[in-house]
């Protein structure tokens, strides 16, 4: 397998790596960079556990190869945080008790996260539709969605 | 029964945050998969049957021996063992032959994943085509094919039946009162059959084991486990191996809800390790390994015969369940148990008559999901109860507040009934939902309707099932908390910790669950399931607390020349009430206290140790199915939910569920509020949506594509929670567990509504679209 040199910012740090051409984001992130708070729960772009920002835009990152980040710019949840401060919406998490087993979370935080960014004051629908491609089987939505509405201020 | 003294309490009741959420939303909560092994990590890939029953002649591993990266292969051979939990049906890899699509037939130890896929394609069986049953009514009828020839020589559990040279691996038997007699007495009579799928669990983590053979012997396994000490156990019995030399270490679960309970593929990685000694071996299941290849939730044809007097009072129940417990039955007998000494529902019957029938097919492997046969059994028992109140002209609520079961009333196992507020539940979601009240729809072609269903479960379990605990000190007066129960996501580090600080008189920052749960370092606990941590391991985690405290209460009386009952311990410090003396916790948990005079130094480490075991626990008589304290307990509840049908596309939308459910005492309120929403939503997505499809033993729909799971989009907007609290007298504070029976009502209590709304019944769940929609075009 061809392996390639890549160069990309993940949390603010630039990282130069060599992968592999089949190898996604989620194994570079997970396997390479022991970044392990993006979870792989399908593999296959059905559940949201691997979302990721790829350039400010939420991506499923079990979908995206390695190579196609070369020279992006990737936040993960190990990057949510700033100054030893939560982004407003861990903390809301945590306040709303929007947190289970915490297996969808970082996925949830990186979706509502690219959500925020765009539409700093979501409807409570915009939020539902905005999460609808993060399966979360602990929680009942409820309290994320309100998580999400908190934070949003 | 006698009254509880309600207990003034700091810590426990009130909803403190979850002592892993601040890890969980930064990503540092480390999950199995998550587990840094460098180089030295070898990968393992299982080669199934693609057969849902077949005899295997041979197994051709030469071509894939060759293959860059495969280090080794096992199969069968390497695993002779017997493994289950209440009866050992099963082995690690399938031996002579497979019995269900999925059985693990040879496993491939490779340097990559990519590797051990390859290596695993390339290795060729030959199977001979065995006849298959796929329904567990034909499987139990004379001349079906026989999936177990050998089960009259298993290891079986003594209060399970089996039935050798048969299909029925468990048949539990109610017999109580004159069910003939009392059904002569009866005005009205209905009969029904109620049939419930298979699902699946679908935690967003599926399955990973990784497994290290030290050169010792010893073998390490780290996995996503409900039950590290019953894989210790389970794991060693089949690999004939001493239990102490298996070390399991369980990290947090990225959700389970039963099926990381027992052992199902945590024994390949262990006996691919064994291959390669040093080396840690990884197993990790994918996404469509998960949908059948650990365990699903048993499917059930319940066959029910029902009858009341004309004033609406319930004499007589008579039920057959049929339970499709899948090719191998080891865990699943027990919800046959469980299902049959619960056959009632929440209600007093005086007479009734039960046979529940534990029956292999060869459909995937059944196995314990959050209800334990409750859901199922209360899809068929919720909506007979809601027909006889109609047949009788009664209201629905009315009708269930005459029948439901009481406290002093005898339960259908035989037990008297203890303290219980399920008719508070009953009133509180009536209240919640506006019963009675009928809002018009919100369009010309929707429907609008509501239903109720209430439920009970107790934890079904061995009555030796046991709980440990420790408390052990740091320097500056902290403490860590040793618990042998998993955090799963319900919050039972948290409730654990709460009640440690109440009792020891510190704040909730000063204590540390000591985790992972690791077998060597970590107290005993039976398996994380049953919803019995809260009640079972708080018990435990109490009276360490309590034995550490008076350690310490005796140890300051001591040096100040005070009785212990004048003491007390309070923000970290221990006080005297006399005296108006305190001394930090941090000067004397560790290093004791010099005595007056510095004349001599007393004390030294506290240790406080709990345990506990609900020792009084009674068999239940093979006949009848009666005894006297046959479970624990009870913990009951209630649902009502509104929701409106679109006559267009046959969609069912939740508007509003009311949930009421008695857990004795709420340590975290807010926790519990979380438990029942998740579970509400979770029954709804069962009754709604799922099912895995089968066919001929063959899934069809094992992705999440296929297999849809409740989103953001289908969820109810507003669940109304309510907690009521009647003390249990074997519980911490009085609580009593809640994790699993808030899905048990909402499946038959939307059914209940839906047919409010187009006056029509479903015998068979989910309730798809797809579904109503014909049967509203049938029906027009
Ligand atoms: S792991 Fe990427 S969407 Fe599920
Ligand atoms: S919290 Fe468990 S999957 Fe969302």
């Amino acid at each position: 397998m061809a392996t390639h040199s890549i160069t990309l910012t993940v949390n603010g740090a630039k990282e130069q790596v060599d992968v592999a051409s089949n190898w996604t984001l989620l194994q570079l992130l997970r396997d390479r960079l022991a970044l392990t708070g993006t979870k792989n729960g399908c593999s296959a772009g059905e559940c949201g556990a691997c979302t990721v920002l790829l350039n400010g835009e939420p991506v499923n990152s079990c979908l995206v190869l390695a190579v196609e980040a070369d020279g992006a710019n990737v936040v993960t949840v190990e990057g949510l945080a700033h100054d030893g401060q939560l982004d407003p919406l861990q903390q809301a998490f945590i306040d709303e008790g929007a947190v289970q087993c915490g297996f969808c979370t970082p996925g949830m935080l990186l979706s509502a996260r690219a959500l925020l960014t765009r539409n700093p004051h979501p409807s409570e629908r915009e939020i539902r539709q905005a999460l609808v491609g993060n399966l979360c089987r602990c929680t009942g939505y409820a309290r994320i969605v309100r998580a999400v509405q908190k934070a949003a201020g | 029964m006698m009254g509880r003294q309600v207990e003034q309490t700091r810590v426990v009741g009130t909803s403190v945050p979850r002592v892993d959420a601040l890890e969980k939303v930064t990503g540092a909560a480390r999950f199995t998969d998550d587990l840094q092994f460098g180089p030295d990590l070898l990968f393992g890939r299982v080669v199934r049957s693609p057969h849902a029953h077949a005899r295997i002649v041979s197994i051709d591993t030469a071509a894939a021996l060759q293959m860059p990266g495969v280090r080794a292969i096992i199969t069968g051979a390497d695993t002779p063992g017997f493994i289950g939990l209440y009866l050992r049906d099963r082995h690690i890899l399938a031996t002579d032959r497979v019995r269900q699509v999925g059985d693990p037939v040879a496993g491939v130890i490779a340097s990559t994943e990519q590797a051990a896929e390859d290596g695993a394609r390339a290795i060729r069986v030959e199977y001979e085509l065995l006849p298959g049953v796929f329904d567990p009514f034909e499987a139990v009828q004379a001349g079906a094919p026989l999936i177990h020839p050998d089960l009259g020589s298993y290891d079986v559990a003594s209060f399970l039946y089996p039935r050798p040279g048969t299909n029925i691996s468990h048949h539990f038997r109610i017999r109580k009162g004159d069910v003939d007699g009392a059904f002569g007495r009866c005005d009205t009579i209905l009969e029904d059959t109620y049939r419930a799928p298979q699902i699946q669990h679908v935690p967003i983590e599926t399955h990973v084991a990784i497994a290290r053979w030290e050169q010792t012997g010893e073998v390490t396994l780290w996995s996503a486990t409900q039950s590290p000490f019953a894989q210790r156990s389970m794991i060693a019995a089949a690999m004939g191996i001493e239990p102490g030399n298996v070390r399991v270490i369980g990290n947090y679960i990225g959700g389970g809800f039963g099926c990381k309970a027992g052992v199902t593929m945590e024994g390949l990685a262990v006996a691919m390790a064994r291959r390669v000694p040093g080396r840690p071996v990884k197993v990790r299941l994918t996404r469509e390994e998960e949908f059948f290849c650990s365990f699903v939730r048993q499917a059930l044809v319940a066959k029910v015969k029902i009858g009341a007097t004309r004033e609406g009072k319930v004499l007589a129940l008579q039920v057959e369940y049929y339970w499709d417990g899948g090719a191998y039955t080891e865990y699943g007998t027990n919800i046959t148990r469980a299902a049959g000494y619960s056959s009632t529902g929440p209600y007093f019957v005086p007479s009734v008559m039960t046979d529940s029938y534990c029956v292999y097919t060869n459909n995937p492997t059944g196995g314990p999901m959050r209800g334990f046969g409750m859901p199922e059994i209360h899809w068929s028992i919720e909506q007979v109860m809601d027909r006889l109140a109609e047949k009788l002209g009664m209201d629905r609520v009315q009708f269930r507040l005459l029948n439901c079961i009481r406290e002093g009333q005898e339960t259908v196992s035989g037990m008297t009934m203890h303290a219980t507020g399920l008719s508070q539940c009953i009133k509180r979601v009536a209240k919640d939902i506006q019963w009675g009240e009928k809002e018009p729809p919100s369009a010309p072609h929707k429907l609008r309707g509501k239903g109720i269903a209430i439920m009970w479960k107790a934890p079904a379990m061995p009555r030796n099932a046991a709980s440990e605990a420790w408390v052990v000190f740091n320097e500056d007066g902290t403490f860590n908390l040793g618990v042998g129960g998993q955090e799963l996501g319900q919050g039972s580090f948290t409730v654990a910790a709460q009640m440690a600080a109440e009792v020891l008189g510190v704040p909730m920052d000063r204590v540390r669950v000591a985790r992972p749960v690791d077998t060597r370092y970590s107290p005993y606990e039976w398996q994380t399931v049953a919803s019995r941590l809260t009640w079972s391991m708080g018990n435990a985690v109490r009276a360490a607390a309590t034995d550490a405290r008076k350690q310490i209460l005796d140890l300051v009386g001591r040096c100040w020349g005070e009785t212990p009952a004048d003491l007390d311990i309070r923000n970290g410090e221990v006080i005297s009430y006399k005296s108006e003396r305190s001394v930090g916790l941090d000067k004397l948990v560790i290093c004791g206290l010099s005595m007056p005079g510095d004349r001599e130094l007393i004390g030294g480490p506290i240790m406080g140790r709990g345990r506990f075991m609900p020792t009084y626990v009674t068999d239940l008589d093979k006949e009848t199915g009666q005894g006297t304290h046959g479970m624990v307990h009870y913990t009951t509840g209630a649902e009502a939910v509104e929701l409106e049908v679109d006559t267009a596309t046959g969609q069912v939308e939740v508007l509003r569920v009311a949930a009421a459910f008695d857990v004795g005492k709420a340590i975290n309120p807010e926790l519990v509020k979380a438990q029942i929403e998740g579970g509400v939503v979770q029954g709804m997505s069962s009754g709604l949506f799922e099912a895995l499809r089968l066919k001929n033993g063959e899934p069809l729909n094992s992705s999440f594509v296929d297999y849809r799971i409740v989103t953001t989009l289908d969820a109810p907007q507003e669940i109304i929670t309510a907690v009521v609290e009647t003390a249990q007298d074997d519980g911490p504070w009085g609580a009593r567990g809640v994790g699993e029976h808030t899905m048990v009502p909402t499946a038959p209590a939307i059914a209940n509504a839906i047919y409010d709304a187009i006056g029509i019944r479903f015998n068979e769940m989910p309730l798809t679209a797809e579904k109503i929609y014909l049967a509203l075009a049938h029906k027009a």
